[in-house]
């Protein structure tokens, strides 16, 4: 299937090719490849339905730049009718009785989704590994993870089964994935995009975002999805710009900051001579590269792994199985419902962060931790709006590794969480970020990650797109 | 030596929004179960919390009335656990910044003291759902309508020393809600309700003794009792060298004590943290200019004013300003008869707070509006009817005879009075004709036959006369040879 999203519309207006088409050929490619794992559920009827509705759209001449194209959201976007199981045992049967926020404008968009996808348990994980419904495979590399936790959306993207997925960056798990699997991550600004209908983790921190495989199909998607919702309290109201008219704008006289810290230990060598060369690139199409100094770049996962596990320990406390989700079979009493349908429901990722977020939060250590992590949270804000005062943008590797091997990491939670460390700092600061294809190491994608100021997406997606322009990473195919 | 009690009251007050804190879906009381919970209230993933502007204004004109602070940025916190009734695992509420701190309220006490009772701070949050326990064989009901419904939660800082004092500051501050139309006050539904913390302490000393808490007592009368009992539990355990302990304690009306509550007490960690679905709540200086400027005219100015300007007594004051409605009633009645004042309140506070009360009605709904009223007064005030008559004229358009209007029931009963002179004279000629033998009697001196003929009179005027001319008049006559 042709990837870019551009050449599809074109086709589809000049009816080389119908949505139907389009959608069938997306869900046999699916069902193709059913070896990563990469879905939880196809919805073949309301895929054709939406289809249908968007050829009706072409032929009306009342089609959107989205209209017809086929694409997967993760599944932890409430969709009505459909169930929306967060990869987990506690929602595997659970279908909401509404949409999600980003559900309603990619429907509204004319888009077609083909079904959900795959995702670490409850969002929480950056290997895909911990998902009720088994791992995620890497197309490149069927041995290796696809990142997470929005892996089956990378990896439905790197395999060509759809152009565009969305997906959900809580400390990264748009960018790592991308990066891991050769294609484009785009983590809007907090409060940019609405999480009404978005199953929550850490409340302060997710993003909902797109995957795609260039710039301007996630210009042309996010733009879609961005906006104000009266729904969400934390959503900005403030007017969006003009992303895909933006892509255009040159990097002549650009200043892209490099930042000592994320070149830290645990990047590999290969990764490291990857960026600096796409920084090197950077320079050739006219930005000027200045070092910048994030100092307290080494407080970011510490404090993630604090308020996100103390925010995820309150908003996982709603699955009891008294309402909706896993009910344990005969409860005895009140604590036995609790205690069994949490602990059949629930993996092993998501329970470890329960009991740290409910430890942080405990009186007597609320101070020596949350509060601490939250001081630590304002300070690497501080840091990045000290370095975007010389620069417009900051420039990195996204994950300090290609993918690992499935397995590698499952033993070791602390090393798994340390390979988030360029990623989380973007969060905790609500900061924008992308991920692009950048070169490889080991025969495996690298990413390169940019970040912008707050409501810079348009800088950010013409950077990455100029980029594009110029290299030919994004168009690799993966051949695993 | 003797003892101190020392009480704070926990005032849960219902603001009466249309939605509730946090979703669209109605607070309407009385519901079938579940129809008025919205994905938010039963917690579904992928759910937010936005916060309801009216509930805030409804804080903010408490926390005016009361001069307390207002906060520019108030915080929204979670306090957590887990309860069957408590959809999300965590109940939204406010913990380190509420919207309105450090306040203080006029009470009047029954015995006529006036005390200042100091409130620490009123906050919002959110209503819990309601388990039925006794609604299903073997299983316990939920039903979420009340999860969700905004309360103000109105803490008292520990400074009542007796219960009748801490439920005179009950008693205000429900006047107080009710006035400013922010609570409807219903204890029956749960609209209003409070927990006291009682302890006792050497009198004389300063250090707080050790407190418990009486959980949920829904009526005046009980709250009363309820911190009677654990006042004089306390001073007997303490007399006896025992130890209270720091517990929640409910109230058994039936048995008249209290108990401690089971359980649920050894570890309560509540974890509050912010919200962090909700960004901190901004106040504006415009935003607490609008509220102030929408403030009625507060109890206590009132009162103040009745008596000052208008002249009423004191008790006729306090009376009338313990509802807003009744003290609205009463202006209504005197703006349609100007310098009337007394009248109207004889007749507010008389015959109509009774008949209202034989239905156990509110003012509200009251069979006879204020300009009804205005009318029969203007009646009696003109002399056209007497006092007397115009009682019955009142049942009579109180029974909705002659579509409640005075005039149409005066006329329609002849009951307006003779106040012709003409009229007057000719009626008493005829008594004085018709009785010499009497008439010799009272000029001999027997003045108590003056009734007989004011009676005899009266009786030919078929009860119409006016009863002051008719008594000069036959005075008069019987007099004059």
């Amino acid at each position: 299937m042709a990837s870019d999203i551009a050449q599809l519309a074109q086709a589809l207006r000049a009816r080389k090719i119908s949505a139907i088409e389009l959608a069938r050929q997306a869900l046999a490619a699916a069902q193709a490849r059913s070896d990563l794992n990469a879905f939880v559920t196809l919805d073949e009827n309301a895929a054709l339905g939406a289809a249908r509705r968007a050829d009706a759209a072409l032929a009306a001449g009342a089609a959107l730049p989205l209209c017809g194209i086929p694409f997967v959201h993760k599944d932890i976007f409430c969709t009505n009718g459909i169930r929306t199981t967060c990869a987990s045992r506690m929602l595997e049967n659970f279908v909401p009785p509404y949409d999600a926020a980003v559900v309603e404008k990619l429907a509204d968009a004319q888009a077609v989704s083909i079904g959900k996808a795959n995702m670490d348990e409850f969002a929480m994980g950056s290997s895909n590994e911990n998902s009720c419904f088994g791992a995620v495979r890497n197309p490149w590399d069927a041995t290796r993870v696809p990142g997470g936790s929005s892996g089956g959306s990378a990896a439905a993207v790197a395999a060509g089964i759809v152009p565009f997925a969305t997906g959900t960056d809580t400390g990264g798990s748009i960018r790592q994935p991308a990066a891991f699997c050769g294609i484009t991550g785009l983590k809007p600004t907090y409060g940019r995009v609405s999480r009404w209908g978005m199953i929550a983790y850490a409340s302060s921190l997710d993003c909902a975002g797109v995957l795609a495989h260039t710039a301007a199909d996630c210009a042309q998607v996010f733009a879609a999805m961005a906006g104000h919702d009266a729904r969400d309290a934390t959503s900005v109201d403030r007017p969006c710009d003009d992303y895909v008219g933006a892509l255009s704008t040159k990097l002549q006289g650009i200043k892209i900051g490099v930042a000592r810290e994320s070149f830290g230990a645990g990047v590999s060598a290969g990764v490291d001579a990857a960026t600096r060369e796409a920084l090197a690139q950077y320079e050739k199409l006219g930005a000027t590269l200045v070092d910048v100094s994030l100092p307290h770049a080494a407080l970011a996962i510490p404090a993630y792994y604090v308020i996100a596990p103390a925010e995820a320990s309150s908003n996982l406390a709603r699955y009891d199985g008294v309402r909706y989700g896993h009910r344990c079979a005969d409860p005895q009493s009140l604590e036995d419902l609790y205690t069994r349908s949490r602990g059949e429901g629930f993996g092993a990722e998501v329970k470890r962060r329960i009991l740290v977020g409910t430890y942080a939060l405990s009186a007597g250590y609320y101070d020596a931790y949350y509060l601490r992590a939250q001081r630590a949270r304002r300070v690497i804000a501080n840091d990045f709006a000290e370095a975007f005062k010389s620069v417009d943008l900051i420039a990195g590797p996204t994950a300090p590794t290609v993918a690992f091997k499935l397995g590698e990491k499952t033993s070791d939670p602390l090393a798994m969480y340390a390979a988030d460390v360029n990623t989380v700092a973007v969060n905790l600061a609500g900061l924008p970020a992308i991920s692009i294809p950048a070169g490889f190491s080991e025969n495996l994608p690298v990413g390169l990650q940019l970040i912008a100021p707050a409501f810079a997406e348009s800088a950010l997606l013409a950077a990455a797109h100029q980029f594009q322009l110029a290299t030919d990473w994004h168009t690799r195919e993966s051949g695993a | 030596m003797s003892w101190q009690p020392v009480i704070g009251l926990e005032i849960h007050a219902q603001l009466s929004t249309r939605s509730k804190l946090f979703s669209g879906a109605s607070t309407a009381y009385g519901a079938e179960p579940n129809t008025q919970a919205a994905l938010l209230d039963v917690a579904l993933p992928g759910t937010l919390p936005v916060p309801n502007r009216a509930a805030l204004d409804k804080a903010i004109a408490f926390g005016l009335a009361i001069n307390a602070t207002i906060a520019r940025h108030s915080v929204f916190a979670r306090k957590n656990y887990f309860y069957p009734d408590l959809p999300k695992g965590y109940q939204i509420s406010q913990y380190e910044a509420p919207i309105v701190g450090n306040g203080t309220l006029g009470v009047r006490t029954d015995d006529g003291r006036t005390l200042e009772v100091a409130i620490e701070r009123a906050h919002l949050e959110e209503d819990a759902g309601k388990s039925l326990h006794d609604a299903f064989h073997a299983a316990t009901g939920l039903d979420f309508n009340r999860a969700g419904v905004p309360l103000l939660e109105i803490v008292s800082k520990p400074v009542l020393h007796s219960a009748q004092d801490a439920v005179a500051y009950m008693r205000a501050v429900h006047t107080l809600v009710r006035w400013l139309g922010v609570c409807d006050g219903n204890m029956q539904e749960g609209s209003f309700r409070c927990d006291a913390n009682v302890s006792v302490r050497r009198a004389g000393t300063d250090k707080l003794g050790t407190r418990t808490e009486i959980k949920n007592v829904n009526s005046f009368r009980f709250v009363e009792k309820a911190i009677e009992y654990e006042i004089e539990r306390q001073i007997r355990a303490l007399e006896n060298d025992e130890a209270i302990v720091q517990e929640t304690r409910l109230y058994d009306a039936a048995a008249h004590r209290t108990l401690p509550m089971r359980g649920k007490e050894d570890a309560d960690d509540y974890r509050y943290f912010p919200d962090p679905d909700l960004p901190p709540l901004a106040v504006s200086e415009t935003d607490i200019d609008a509220v102030r400027a929408a403030l009625p005219e507060l109890p206590d100015a009132r009162r103040r004013r009745y008596i000052e300007s208008l002249g009423l007594p004191e008790s006729d004051a306090t009376q009338l300003c313990a509802d807003k409605h009744i003290a609205d009633y009463f202006e209504a009645t005197l703006a349609a008869l100007p310098g009337q004042a007394k009248l109207c309140a004889n007749w507010v506070l008389g015959e109509l707070a009774a008949a209202l009360n034989v239905e156990n009605l509110p003012i509200e709904a009251s069979r006879v509006d204020a300009p009804a009223l205005a009318r029969l007064l203007e009646r009696v005030r003109e002399g056209a009817i007497s006092g007397k008559t115009a009682k019955d004229v009142f049942a009579a358009m109180w029974a909705g005879e002659g579509d409640a209007d005075a005039d149409a029931i005066i006329a329609a009963r002849g009951l307006k009075q003779i106040s012709d002179s003409g009229a007057l004279a000719a009626a008493v000629d005829v008594v004085i004709a018709e009785f010499p033998e009497q008439l010799a009697d009272y000029r001999a001196g027997n003045d108590k036959l003056l009734q007989f003929f004011v009676g005899q009179a009266m009786k030919r005027l078929r009860g119409q006369g006016n009863p002051q001319q008719l008594n000069a008049l036959i005075r008069e006559r019987l007099s004059s040879r």
